[in-house]
């Protein structure tokens, strides 16, 4: 069964559709692309997975533990417990906390005390804390940035605050991870640094990647299939070199060819 | 020999704060044998301490949780008489006692009613709304006849003195404090940082605000309670809107998500509300103006979200002693 | 039925009031986001101006009224600068917070200068102090002229949001006030005008009320404009014509509990209404929902 299967989503605010009758199917272990001009909505779609947003119609099912689970429409932190994580387009870190906490935050649901001994700081206190603490910073070493643990997240610089945005993510333990346009202003050799670390993020973590991005360089390198959409609907799907030479890809890209306007 | 028990004193947090503590008892229930502190002087001390658990309460509300609540003496109101209905049926320690667990039962109670409805509204709205449930809580008492009404109650058994303050004082700072540090306090500072990434990380919002409130609410009731046991007359204006607003000033004068600074706060505000006794008129005005000044020029108060730690004290030793000659390594 | 009627008239005179005032929560509100505490207080000094018109100045109704709404205009203008302004880009709780600090800043400097006792308003003399009577009900004259001049200052405000320039500055900044900005709106003349409305028609009506009820003290906004603010929000808090309404069923409201029910009780219902609207329909009547973008 697909870890990730979406039937004919759509959302609609008002009289303005955002998504309509999109259907995507996510394997484990695979790392797809989705792409499309700006507005297309693409991050609606990621806020649809994420519960941000509620569908207007369509179905949302996510494989856990062998067992099909309806996920849209859910509340955001059951979807997260449900085992999807994702980064935000415009970084969304804890600024005024710091690295060390925006990671330990995310790994609150998978904590095991309760308020009673988080209030007395009783023995499973102890033992827990000292686990998150000790699998925080592992999880910050892997990316460079357990040095800075101590730092207020909003001083990190922009590509670090990327990386613990992504780090933040993992840190939930999730299934799933989509990562939204994780590429954004970055320079070519940044650029290249993270292609290459999503393309790990696979073997090492064990995850299914779902990335929304407008830097072809990266999608074109390591997606195996790529999903395209336009005006809110899905126009190609497919591998990265039939995507390529997609006329309709072009076209909704670089709009009509001159001679049929 | 003194080095030696000067680096246990830093190195064992928890040894420290007891230290500290034993010593903050000490000194003040010495003060009071020899009669230093006066008599006047343990009415503001009292003040101080139960404005301290308002305050402390309030913080982890609106400072740490973020959501705004003009409705804290409400929970007050409803401790106190609570507490004063029971003692003065049952004047004896355990009536107190059980009048100090029925506040904060009762307190509880109605914070999880008044939070469930009204967490799920946004900053100005949930202002709005506790002030209204706080103000409808106050004319029902004002209209019970239990209550006494607007006359309210007098003669409440008199139980609290500087230790029963001290240890309700002391554990109401470290029980918050130990919950800030934990997983779930710091769920509830990631709701105040930003909600939706804070829900999309796996913490539920809702449930978490639900909690912090009705935990303020609490420690707010129990408050009630000791100033009900201490200052054995209770009216139902004591408790209304401008008594919400003196407990607002004291946070945010010490800083929204500083535990440290809304104890200092409690103190300074205490002395200089003693200084100007002579001119209450004045005092309000002051208040206000502080207010306006504070958010204009130095919104995050005293300590801003930061605490009096031992870190302060060793950074601020750092500074001394790079000035003297270099240490040996 | 003849008590019905008597009370109609009670809560329409009582609901102009409240709908003037409300009118004031509304406007800045939708412009700025910010619940002004401080407006119920501008009704208050308005209130002490007419008082002060009629007894030491020996002036009329009709100057007394332009005088004080003239001076609120100015307070609230002054309000606004001094303690909003600089706040305009810092979170909402820190503004609200100095509302909350402008409020009680008027309320015990007033009480400071003259004593937290009640002043009385003198007795009314000629046209204005008529009462007509129809079999038991009495209509006071008053409550006419309230009734009048409410509606009338409501017209006026009509006419000026739908037709004139400043009017559609008006609702271009508060549906977006970056956008205005660009398009060539300015946007701090423009909030300042809005404040300016508003408290001139809280001031009217702190006079009217003074009138109307006879005494004033300077706590006296506190009630009313919490009253006021649950009207807003009825009608839908940012929607004028939504303030209008809310105001005449709020004051509706509270003197039928007052006459029918139980008047120890009228304000904890104004209370509730306030957290039912909360809890069912936080836009209100006729507001519209805000959404976050992600």
């Amino acid at each position: 069964m697909a870890l990730l299967s979406v039937t004919r989503l759509t959302k609609t605010f008002g009289g303005l559709t955002a998504v309509s009758d999109l259907d995507m199917e996510i394997s484990r272990g695979e790392l797809v692309g989705l792409i499309g001009p700006n507005g297309a909505g693409k991050t609606t779609v990621f806020n649809l997975l994420t519960g941000i947003y509620p569908p207007t119609s369509g179905q949302i099912v996510l494989d856990c533990d062998g067992k099909p689970r309806q996920i849209g429409g859910l509340r955001p932190d059951k979807i997260s417990k449900a085992g999807l994580a994702r980064t935000f387009q415009n970084i969304r870190l804890f600024k005024n906390l710091s690295v060390l906490d925006n990671v330990r935050i995310a790994m609150h649901q998978n904590v095991r005390y309760g308020v009673l001994s988080g209030f007395l700081h009783l023995p499973s206190y102890m033992r827990e804390e000292k686990r998150v603490r000790e699998e925080s910073l592992a999880l910050l070493d892997i990316f460079n940035l357990a040095s800075k643990h101590d730092e207020m997240a909003g001083n990190l610089p922009y590509g670090e605050q990327r990386r613990l945005e992504i780090v933040r993510a993992l840190a939930t333990k999730p299934q799933l991870l989509l990562l939204d346009e994780p590429a954004a202003g970055m320079n070519p050799a940044e650029t290249a640094q993270l292609t290459s670390t999503i393309a790990q993020l696979r073997e090492q973590f064990g995850v299914t990647i779902l990335l929304i991005e407008h830097d072809m360089s990266v999608v074109m390198t390591i997606c195996e299939r790529i999903y395209v959409m336009d005006y809110g609907k899905l126009i190609a799907h497919g591998t990265p070199d039939e995507i390529k030479a997609d006329p309709r890809v072009i076209e909704a890209y670089l709009g009509e060819d001159i001679d049929n306007a | 020999m003194a080095a030696k028990a000067g680096k246990f004193f830093t190195n064992h947090p928890a040894v420290r704060k007891l230290i500290i503590l034993i010593a903050i008892f000490v000194l003040v229930q010495v003060l009071i044998w020899t009669d230093i502190i006066s008599a006047y002087l343990q009415v503001t001390l009292m003040t101080i301490c139960i404005n301290i658990i308002l305050a402390v309460s309030l913080n982890l509300i609106t400072g740490f949780t973020g959501q705004f609540s003009l409705g804290h003496a409400g929970f007050m109101s409803i401790g106190a008489y609570a507490c004063a209905l029971i003692t003065m049926r049952m004047p004896t320690i355990l009536g107190f006692l059980l009048g100090i667990l029925a506040a904060i039962i009762l307190s509880g109670i109605v914070g999880m009613v008044v939070g469930l409805p009204t967490l799920r509204l946004r900053g100005d709205y949930l202002a709005i709304a506790t002030l209204g449930f706080s103000e409808i809580i106050r004319i029902i008492f004002v209209n019970l006849e239990i209550t006494n009404g607007a006359a309210g109650l007098s003669n409440i058994p008199q139980f609290v003195n500087w230790p029963w303050i001290f240890f309700f004082t002391a554990g109401t700072v470290l029980l918050i404090n130990n919950f800030l540090k934990s997983t779930h306090g710091r769920a509830c500072i990631s709701i105040r940082e930003d909600e939706i990434a804070s829900e999309t990380m796996g913490v539920a919002a809702t449930r978490y605000k639900v909690t912090a409130f009705i935990v303020g609410s609490c420690f707010a009731g129990m408050a009630g309670a000791l100033y009900a046991s201490y200052f054995y007359v209770i009216k139902p204006d004591y408790f209304g809107f401008l008594k919400s607003i003196d407990i607002l000033i004291i946070v945010v004068f010490g800083g929204l998500g500083s535990i440290s600074g809304s104890i200092l706060a409690a103190v300074v505000l205490a002395v200089i509300s003693t200084l100007l006794q002579s001119f209450a008129d004045i005092r309000m005005v002051l208040y206000a103006l502080l207010l306006i000044i504070i958010m204009i020029f130095r919104p995050q108060g005293l300590m801003g979200s930061k605490e009096i730690t031992m870190d302060l004290f060793r950074k601020f030793s750092k500074g001394l002693s790079l000035n003297k000659k270099k240490e040996r390594v | 039925m003849e008590q019905f009627l008597q009370q109609l008239i009670n809560g329409l005179s009582l609901g102009s009031t409240y709908a003037l005032i409300a009118l004031g929560y509304t406007m800045v509100y939708g412009i700025i986001k910010l619940i002004n505490f401080a407006h119920c207080d501008i009704y208050m000094i308005g209130a002490y101006v007419g008082f002060y018109c009629l007894t030491l100045l020996n002036l009329g109704f009709v100057p007394s009224l332009l005088i004080a709404m003239a001076i609120c205009t100015a307070l609230g203008v002054a309000i606004e600068k001094i303690a909003y302004k600089p706040l305009r880009n810092s979170p909402r709780i820190a503004v609200l917070i100095t509302a909350i600090g402008v409020s009680l800043f008027l309320e015990y400097g007033m009480v400071a200068l003259v004593g937290a006792g009640v002043q009385s308003y003198p007795e009314m003399t000629g046209f204005i102090a008529t009462k007509i009577n129809l079999g038991d009900i009495t209509i006071s004259m008053m409550q006419v002229v309230i009734v009048g001049v409410s509606v009338l200052l409501m017209i006026l405000l009509q006419f000026i949001v739908k037709k004139t320039k400043m009017g559609k500055a008006m609702r271009a900044v508060s549906l977006d006030a970056d956008a205005a900005r660009l398009m060539g709106i300015n946007v701090d003349a423009t909030i300042s005008f809005t404040f300016m409305l508003g408290s001139a028609f809280a001031g009217a009506a702190g006079v009217m009320v003074g009138m109307l009820y006879k005494s004033i003290r300077p706590l006296m906004g506190y009630l009313p404009g919490i009253k006021a603010f649950v009207a807003a929000v009825f009608g839908g808090i940012g929607s004028i014509p939504g303030a209008m309404i809310g105001g005449y069923f709020i004051g509706l409201v509270e003197v039928m509990v007052s006459g029918y029910v139980n008047s120890l009780y009228k304000d904890a219902v104004v209370f509730a209404i306030l957290i039912l609207i909360l809890i069912i329909k936080p836009t209100g009547l006729m507001g519209r929902a805000e959404r976050e973008k992600v």
